[in-house]
């Protein structure tokens, strides 16, 4: 369970967000400048609130009351960054097995998950190992990326507008494998975006901003269940379709997709 | 590819071994007394056991090749090899093409630190404390003043070193006022003018230790400088405490450099130029980037040294030769100092 109380404030800019969140993906959506970013960087740690408290299940990341602050490093959460910054000098093997503990790195598995070695097939980069960064596709980069982010057995897993800087083809292959990971992984994953067709396949659960604040919590499994469709992609598709209009009236925003 | 390759390319660190090992060999045959590259060979032989050479010659080669010539070489390679190392660890660290040890004030620091510690002591020990610990100062000065203001972070370190350095050269101005004007004083000009003419046995024996020490840690440590390099937040996010790396690193880059104003004085710019022609010769890439700087910058100065002993009659200072070089090739190479950086 991930609870989050955050204020941040900004010079003309305040973000005040309150949510709780149990399993599955929950997207941060909303337009540019909205406060997405600063959110998923309090929940890393990169960033830290002026008031509020987080914590993921028992164990507190943040409380302004308290006085805790657990240090990024310590607070056992994955990132993935927009732009995938992976280490341009190691090969995609060696950033992978960046954040992996131990010897034997190949073959430890992530506790009781998968081991490297699955993790780099299933995201189709096993014969990708011995590249470097800059030989590698936009697409080919954020699945390094996340394997790397999920190796480093986290126990929350950020995901900063992951597919923005992947080409459309690559994107709808992404998603799937993304929702494959979680279902997997079974650890929250929280995604920002600012694309609807991503929130609409991506999302268990949607926390829509705007202006730093959060304008409503909608739980799309909820919604899904309640129309009586089974879960699974196809259906997915089509339940976010007639899901999202109803959002749609009380959420007019600039947003654009990509 | 480029990355790839460079990597590969670790072929260029015996090489330049080679030519820094044939560059000192030739740097002991010049001078005032100009030996043959025989009578080198002769003499190692003959100290080695199994040459035979004239007493009497043996004796005053001994005096000009180990008691003069050989620190001297042996400091422009200490030097050159930790300007150049710190430099291209500020540069990394910072992620910003622009810093060096002199940029940064840690030469202004440690000079002022040198100075101080002359007049106060003689003792060697406090003269290489006091200066390493006033080139930390600096440096802790230059970054916090970047850290205190938001904006252009580049920028702002550019800024908070100038800012740094000028502080400690006024220092000094005062401890070159308060200095005794007929000995203290044209010592600590002439040394802060950066010259290897009063290099000898002993400082570079006493200097060699902490520098020594400084760049191995440093060159152990360049995979975490690659990853600082990168990015603060990413790096976080990957479980590296960078905070404790990035201070480590700072204190050992800032040891070394200031460990140069001691033996040297102000040598500036080759902490600036050497780390980008390395860049631009072998790429981003630390592992390779810090040992491929230090042989550059210590074939650098020894080549500099040996211009500033024999272009003119009267022994050119260092830190002149160095700056005069630097200036018009930096001016140059400013256009592509971005490149390289991956």
């Amino acid at each position: 369970m991930l609870n989050a109380a955050i204020c941040k404030k900004f010079p003309g800019f305040t973000v005040e967000v309150e949510f709780a969140f149990e399993q599955g993906i929950l997207v941060l959506f909303g337009p540019s400048g909205s406060g997405k970013t600063t959110v998923l960087n309090c929940l890393s740690g990169l960033v830290r609130p002026d008031s509020g408290a987080i914590s993921l299940g028992d164990r507190i990341f943040f409380s302004s009351v308290q006085g805790i602050d657990v240090p990024v490093r310590k607070r056992r959460t994955g990132y993935v960054f927009q732009h995938y910054a992976l280490f341009p000098h190691m090969t995609v093997k060696d950033n992978v097995l960046y954040g992996v503990p131990g010897r034997h790195k190949m073959k430890v598995k992530d506790r009781y998950r998968m081991s490297v070695l699955e993790v780099l097939e299933m995201l189709k980069i096993t014969r990708l190992q011995d590249r470097y960064p800059s030989e590698l596709s936009g697409g080919e980069k954020q699945r390094v990326a996340l394997a790397r982010a999920l190796m480093v057995e986290p126990e929350l897993l950020l995901l900063d507008e992951p597919l923005s800087a992947v080409d459309h083809a690559m994107r709808k292959d992404l998603r799937q494998e993304l929702r494959q990971l979680q279902r997997i992984w079974r650890i929250p994953f929280v995604l920002v975006t600012h694309s609807r067709e991503e929130m609409k396949v991506l999302a268990d659960e949607v926390l829509f901003m705007k202006a730093g604040r959060k304008t409503s919590h909608v739980d799309m499994a909820a919604k899904r269940s309640e129309r009586g469709l089974l879960s699974g992609e196809a259906e997915d598709e089509r339940t976010a379709a007639k899901i999202y209009p109803f959002h749609a009236k009380n959420h007019e925003s600039p947003v654009h997709d990509l | 590819m480029q990355l790839k390759s460079c990597v590969k390319n670790t072929a260029w660190i015996p090489g330049l071994f080679f030519l820094l090992v044939a560059s000192v060999v030739i740097s002991l045959t010049l001078g005032k007394y100009p030996l043959s590259l025989e009578e080198i060979f002769g003499f190692l032989s003959t100290s080695c056991g199994f040459g035979s050479m004239d007493g009497q010659k043996y004796e005053l080669f001994k005096n000009i090749i180990v008691d003069i010539r050989l620190p001297r070489i042996l400091a422009a390679v200490l030097i050159g090899a930790a300007l150049s190392v710190s430099g291209a660890s500020f540069q990394s660290m910072f992620i910003n093409p622009l810093v060096s040890p002199s940029l940064l004030g840690v030469l202004s620091g440690a000079s002022f630190g040198a100075a101080l510690g002359m007049i106060v002591s003689h003792n060697w020990f406090a003269v290489q404390s006091s200066s390493f610990l006033f080139g930390f100062v600096a440096v802790l000065i230059s970054v916090g003043i970047a850290r205190l203001y938001r904006g252009d972070r580049l920028l702002m370190l550019i800024l908070g070193g100038i800012i740094s350095g000028a502080l400690f050269t006024s220092l000094l101005s005062i401890v070159k006022y308060v200095a005794d004007p007929y000995n203290q004083l044209p010592a600590i000009v002439n040394w802060l003018m950066g010259g290897l003419s009063m290099a000898d046995g002993n400082t570079v024996l006493f200097t060699s230790i902490p520098i020594g020490i400084g760049v191995l840690v440093i060159v152990i440590l360049s995979p975490y400088l690659n990853i600082l390099s990168m990015g603060d937040d990413e790096a976080k996010t990957l479980g590296v405490n960078v905070a404790a790396i990035r201070m480590t690193l700072i204190f050992f880059a800032t040891l070394i450099s200031a460990m140069t104003v001691v033996v040297g004085g102000m040598i500036g710019w080759v902490g600036l130029i050497i780390p980008h022609v390395s860049r631009m010769l072998v790429g981003p890439d630390n592992r390779l980037l810090l040992p491929v700087s230090a042989l550059i910058g210590a074939f650098y100065l020894v080549g500099v040294d040996d211009v500033s002993r024999l272009l003119f009659n009267v022994e050119i200072p260092l830190g002149i030769v160095t700056s005069l070089v630097g200036i018009p090739f930096f001016a140059l190479v400013l256009k592509n100092a971005r490149k390289g950086w991956g």
